[in-house]
């Protein structure tokens, strides 16, 4: 397909190491000192996209719905090698506000491609509400993408095993691990970034469908019970008669 | 206005995590003061049975076509319609959560996926859920009149009620998805992680792949799934499916077993709310053992045949 066009959906989320944190009485997170980086299966999506987009002839427009403060993520999708990139500027509340800005820009796309799911609020429903909302189909958790002969096959997860699917698109899929290694941008990519169309799009949706009220860290563990390495069988006896959960 | 449960059907029976969520959506009926449907697309399972976990009616449906996300969601869609259900309850599994968001985009409905508790109605509607990735949770409000809970599996008691549910059978037929299934594999006689109450997991301290079965013959003796840590997967010594963890898969059994991971916070993260966590490592010092119920400091290699030994017992 010459001129195929792919459309690559990310998100911007806390560094994978980042210690979660609430301020505000538990109703906000805590930003401070927290490094942002591109969610790491949407990095997955970008890659697949490019290798997809360049053995075709074809372009990749990254787009993220988001405030300023994403840019610098934005420019490290682009000095991956993507064509262009779209801001959508919101400051959006779940993942349907997500979907409505982003079908606004949607239309005229072969493929469009998310991440499994962020790492930040694992909805993992972008894609399946894009793929509603376009009328087209969602392929979820796909471990493979490839293009040939006018159409695209997904690999995807399925509970207990894998699937195979075929479709000619136009149509949604997201990324999962093993789709690809993640591209690292290299220094040409990085200066071409510099300069590559980034545009700012003012948002149009009403807003969210739900509202976050407030957060909770999960309860600390009470404290470790050791048990003797040369008794070990004995950790079998207090899982089936104390813990009761064998 | 009433609760809709979508039952899952795996290998013509209903999966357990269909049960629990039909018991969810009964408590949930019961909160609201209305009924429980239930929807199982298929053929095979005893639709009644799911009256011993709540549900009041039971519609089955055959759908011509293996599952898609577009497929099943219009289907479920037209149950919902039909029963005028403002609650659908579906389990967090790869199908339910390929699902959720479609149906809830043709209800118009507010979404929230791993979802661990029980509404609370006595202001709006406020669900607890599980976010970055198993560090945290959140709880939500869920402003529209239509709701799609996708529950987490292994995360509710399955209460019986020991009734008859009335079943009623009917073909429907969907629109063409544009999506060929060309081939479905499935591991036989292998847990799902996602729905294992046990998980039997191993990292570096393994030392290689050939000593995987040390992994795997604990998780045979009690009948549980296998998994491993990130490092584990990026080298190959196992398949990405098993990765658990923040950019693997975030799990709930209700024992896991870590053995040679030291419990890295990425790692933690995708393992901290199961029920009772073991960690088995030599050195003393892994952050394992601050996130773990029951410790044992030592060699994998000495301490996994003695498990394997007393779990055969």
């Amino acid at each position: 397909m010459t001129g195929m066009k792919i459309l690559a959906c990310i998100s911007v989320v806390p560094d994978t190491t980042t210690k979660i944190t609430f301020t505000e009485n538990n109703t906000q997170f805590n930003t401070a000192g927290v490094q942002y980086i591109l969610n790491p299966y949407d990095e997955l999506a970008v890659t697949r996209g490019l290798e997809i987009a360049e053995a075709n002839g074809g372009s990749l427009t990254i787009v993220h719905v988001g405030r300023a403060d994403a840019e610098p993520v934005i420019r490290k999708a682009l000095s991956m090698g993507a064509n262009e990139a779209i801001r959508i500027d919101a400051d959006p509340v779940d993942a349907q506000q997500v979907a409505e800005e982003i079908a606004k820009i949607a239309n005229g796309y072969d493929l469009i491609l998310t991440g499994r799911e962020s790492i930040d609020y694992n909805g993992g429903a972008v894609c399946g509400l894009l793929g509603a909302m376009l009328g087209i189909p969602s392929i979820n958790v796909v471990t493979r993408i490839d293009y040939a002969a006018g159409k695209f096959t997904f690999d995807r997860d399925i509970d207990g095993g894998r699937e195979t699917v075929t479709c000619a698109g136009p149509c949604v899929a997201s990324a999962q691990k093993e789709l690809c290694e993640p591209r690292i941008p290299n220094m040409r990519g990085i200066m071409a970034a510099r300069t590559k169309p980034l545009q700012v799009l003012a948002a149009q949706s009403a807003g969210g469908y739900s509202q976050y009220a407030s957060f909770e860290l999960p309860a600390p563990k009470s404290g470790v019970k050791l048990i003797d390495p040369s008794e070990a069988g004995k950790l079998i006896d207090i899982l089936r008669n104390e813990a009761k959960v064998i | 206005m009433s609760v809709l449960v979508f039952a899952e059907i795996s290998d013509g029976k209903f999966k357990k995590a269909a049960y629990e969520a039909v018991s969810y959506g009964r408590q949930v009926a019961d909160l609201l003061g209305s009924k429980v449907t239930a929807v199982a697309i298929g053929q095979g399972a005893d639709a009644a049975e799911l009256g011993q976990y709540g549900a009041h009616t039971v519609k089955t449906l055959s759908v011509g076509e293996a599952f898609t996300a577009d497929a099943y969601a219009a289907a479920v869609n037209g149950v919902a319609n039909e029963v005028s259900a403002t609650t659908v309850i579906i389990s967090n599994t790869y199908t339910g959560k390929s699902l959720a968001p479609r149906l809830a985009q043709l209800m118009g409905a507010s979404l929230a996926s791993n979802v661990v508790s029980l509404p609370n109605t006595s202001q709006g509607f406020v669900v607890k859920r599980g976010v970055f990735s198993g560090k945290a949770f959140a709880f939500v409000d869920l402003n529209r009149t239509h709701k799609v809970l996708a529950i987490t599996p292994n995360s509710f008691e399955i209460k019986t009620y020991g009734e008859t549910a009335s079943v009623e059978n009917s073909a429907v037929t969907v629109a063409s998805s544009g999506l060929t299934i060309d081939a479905v594999n499935k591991v036989t006689g292998k847990i799902p992680l996602t729905e294992a109450e046990v998980v039997i997991s191993g990292g570096r301290g393994l030392k290689g792949p050939e000593n995987w079965h040390l992994i795997e013959d604990l998780a045979t003796a009690l009948g549980a799934a296998t998994a491993c840590s990130k490092p584990v997967s990026d080298m190959d010594w196992r398949p990405h499916s098993e990765h658990v963890g923040q950019t693997g898969i975030t799990i709930k059994p209700n024992l896991y077993v870590a053995v040679g991971i030291s419990g890295a916070i990425q790692h933690l993260a995708g393992v901290s709310s199961s029920k009772v966590i073991v960690a088995i490592n030599k050195d003393p010092e892994a952050p394992f053992f601050k996130a773990a119920d029951y410790g044992i400091v030592g060699d994998a290699f000495e301490v996994l045949p003695q498990l394997i030994a007393a779990a055969k017992n």
